[in-house]
């Protein structure tokens, strides 16, 4: 069953690294002894130059590429993007997933056990920022033997940390792919999060973040805060195309009971969200989301806080995305151009929104694998 | 709007002109080449605008840095004084505001450079005196199907550039084999090379 699937990187087995230093947080507290879940695809060279961070956006994984042996059907989020002969081509670069630090896919989380008292660090797991990712990420790096990343991609809130990346480590990072990102969010994306947020928190489930304690989920909040989510990420003609007014069962029933097609899917998404995901580590990465202003330090000057990077750029946003906006893109060019960083900036006409950086698009697709071309040129060089 | 099989001799003349190491913008850079050829010969850290998706494509496959963008809506994100030299190759005939385009070259640039191909030259005159709009090396497009909405002669560009406050910096005028041509270029000459900067007295300090 996986051989049929000649593009896919097949069977990957998720690995843990451990790390007992502590690291400090941009909140001002410290983290100790802490494992984070990855996993690697192709072969790292003998030069150790053709590594590719990947990271992952609000509700992503480790898992990127590939299926798991005991779970064909389970794969990665980006399985369309990364493989052999796909445009990130693990035949030519060692490709690295990784899950945050306060995820819920194996890496230490408001899930795993708080070693002052042995119980779930529930609501006293720290809030984090993608500052706070990007440091444990150049710790697994440091781990791994990898110096410099060949290029580091991300998505969404994955594009924040590429571009965060840039700033933090600039010596460290050959290429950036921002795609669908944006340097911070807006009062709008902003209040779409407190939404989610309030609609977890105000559940009677929640037990101010110590659920596990009570053997409860605030399955009904975290379902909410999905269904939000969801419609931010899908455009008006993409939700018009896909489901218009169609309904359920032919007819109305003048009840609150499912009725149009759009209705049964948000709540499909929500159930099977709140099935899989912690509603901690959604509050935590809502306001990694919120926080995320790296030209906040500098009166909001976006060019000035860009200055340290030293990485050639491509950015990619989608016509019909309102979430992260192609202008939200255009700003990060701007400030690129100020300071005379190498940047390539495509605006791809594509319908679905948000979502559309997870989709197969050709157009799309095939600047990605001329990009990673010109890296896969440079390496050899 | 390049004709893709027209050899572009423009590219020496523009090289020529470029100071070494220049900052140089490339309005509609097609896939490229002008900005991978300048980077060649002069070590010219080149950006190009550019709106067809393919030829982005290209411009990436180039090692080209490439906008995506409409060159007469998006310039504004270009700061004052950004480029040394901003280039508009075979691409003013194919804008809609002209002296928009042009007014924004010298507010990114420096300098400007355009080319573009000269309807005076005496083999488009002979197409419309036999009746017909020209179709050319040059001017590759039937009347219908045509991204040239602009067109222009030599003499009616130098009018527009002293109407608007442009000054001509140097000129050079091509026949189709890329040889330079001095004596009645409007005639003589289908290509129509020009560099040009802000007139003085309309150079604010």
């Amino acid at each position: 069953m996986l051989s049929e699937n000649k593009n896919s990187v097949g069977a990957v087995t998720p690995q843990k690294a451990r790390f007992d230093a502590p690291l400090a947080l941009k909140c001002g507290s410290s983290f100790a002894g802490y494992e984070l879940a990855y996993e690697t695809y192709g072969t790292l060279n003998a030069a150790r130059s053709n590594a590719v961070l990947v990271c992952h956006a609000l509700n992503a994984s480790h898992h990127v590429a590939g299926c798991y042996a005991d779970a064909p059907d389970n794969t990665g989020w980006w399985d369309n993007m990364i493989g052999p002969g796909k445009p990130l081509d693990t035949n030519r670069f060692f490709v690295i997933g990784v899950n945050n630090l306060g995820g819920c896919f194996g890496s230490t989380g408001p899930l795993s056990p708080n070693p002052a008292t042995g119980k779930p660090w529930g609501a006293d797991f720290p809030v984090v920022t993608v500052e706070d990712w990007v440091n444990a990420q150049a710790l697994l790096a440091d781990q791994l033997g990898i110096h410099r990343f060949a290029a580091v991609m991300g998505g969404s809130l994955g594009a924040m940390q590429a571009l965060s990346w840039t700033i933090q480590y600039p010596e460290r990072v050959g290429h950036a792919l921002v795609i669908a990102g944006a340097p911070n969010l807006s009062a709008q994306n902003i209040a779409f999060n407190e939404v989610a947020r309030q609609a977890i928190i105000t559940d009677p489930d929640f037990h101010g973040g110590h659920y596990y304690e009570h053997n409860t989920k605030p399955t009904r909040g975290l379902r909410v805060a999905r269904m939000v989510g969801h419609i931010t990420y899908l455009s008006d003609d993409e939700m018009a195309s896909k489901f218009g007014r169609l309904l359920k069962n032919g007819k109305l029933n003048y009840s609150f009971d499912v009725e149009f097609e759009i209705e049964s899917y948000l709540r499909h998404q929500g159930n099977k969200f709140s099935d899989y995901f912690d509603a901690n580590t959604y509050l935590r990465i809502t306001k990694v989301l919120d926080y995320f202003d790296p030209a906040a330090a500098y009166d909001g000057n976006l060019s000035l806080a860009l200055e340290p990077a030293t990485a050639a750029f491509l950015v990619v946003s989608f016509t019909t995305d309102w979430r992260f906006s192609p202008e939200r893109s255009r700003e990060i060019v701007k400030a690129l151009l100020d300071n005379r960083s190498a940047v390539s900036y495509a605006e791809i006409d594509a319908p679905h929104g948000h979502d559309a950086f997870l989709l197969d698009d050709v157009r799309y697709h095939r600047l990605v694998a001329a990009y990673f071309d010109r890296i896969a040129q440079e390496l050899a060089a | 709007m390049t004709g893709s099989g027209v050899q572009r001799s423009d590219f020496a003349a523009i090289a020529s002109w470029i100071k070494p190491d220049a900052r140089v913008l490339d309005l509609g850079c097609a896939d490229g080449s002008l900005l991978r050829y300048l980077t060649e010969q002069r070590g010219s850290i080149g950006y190009g605008v550019e709106i067809d998706d393919d030829r982005v494509l290209s411009c990436v496959k180039n090692g080209v840095n490439v906008i995506q963008g409409d060159i007469e809506r998006r310039l504004g994100e270009f700061a004052d004084a950004s480029f040394d030299y901003v280039v508009l190759s075979q691409t003013l005939q194919a804008v809609r505001s002209s002296e928009r385009v042009v007014r924004e070259m010298l507010r990114v640039g420096r300098e400007g450079i355009v080319t573009f191909p000269n309807f005076g030259y005496w083999k488009n005159r002979l197409h419309v005196m036999g009746g017909h709009m020209p179709v050319s090396d040059n001017i590759p497009f039937e009347w219908y199907d045509t991204p040239n909405i602009h067109l222009c002669t030599i003499t009616d560009f130098e009018g527009f550039c002293s109407a608007y406050g442009v000054h001509i910096l140097e000129r050079i005028v091509m026949n189709n084999d890329g040889g330079t041509v001095r004596l009645l270029p409007n005639l003589l000459g289908s290509l129509a090379i020009y560099r040009f900067e802000r007139a003085p007295s309309l150079v604010t300090t």
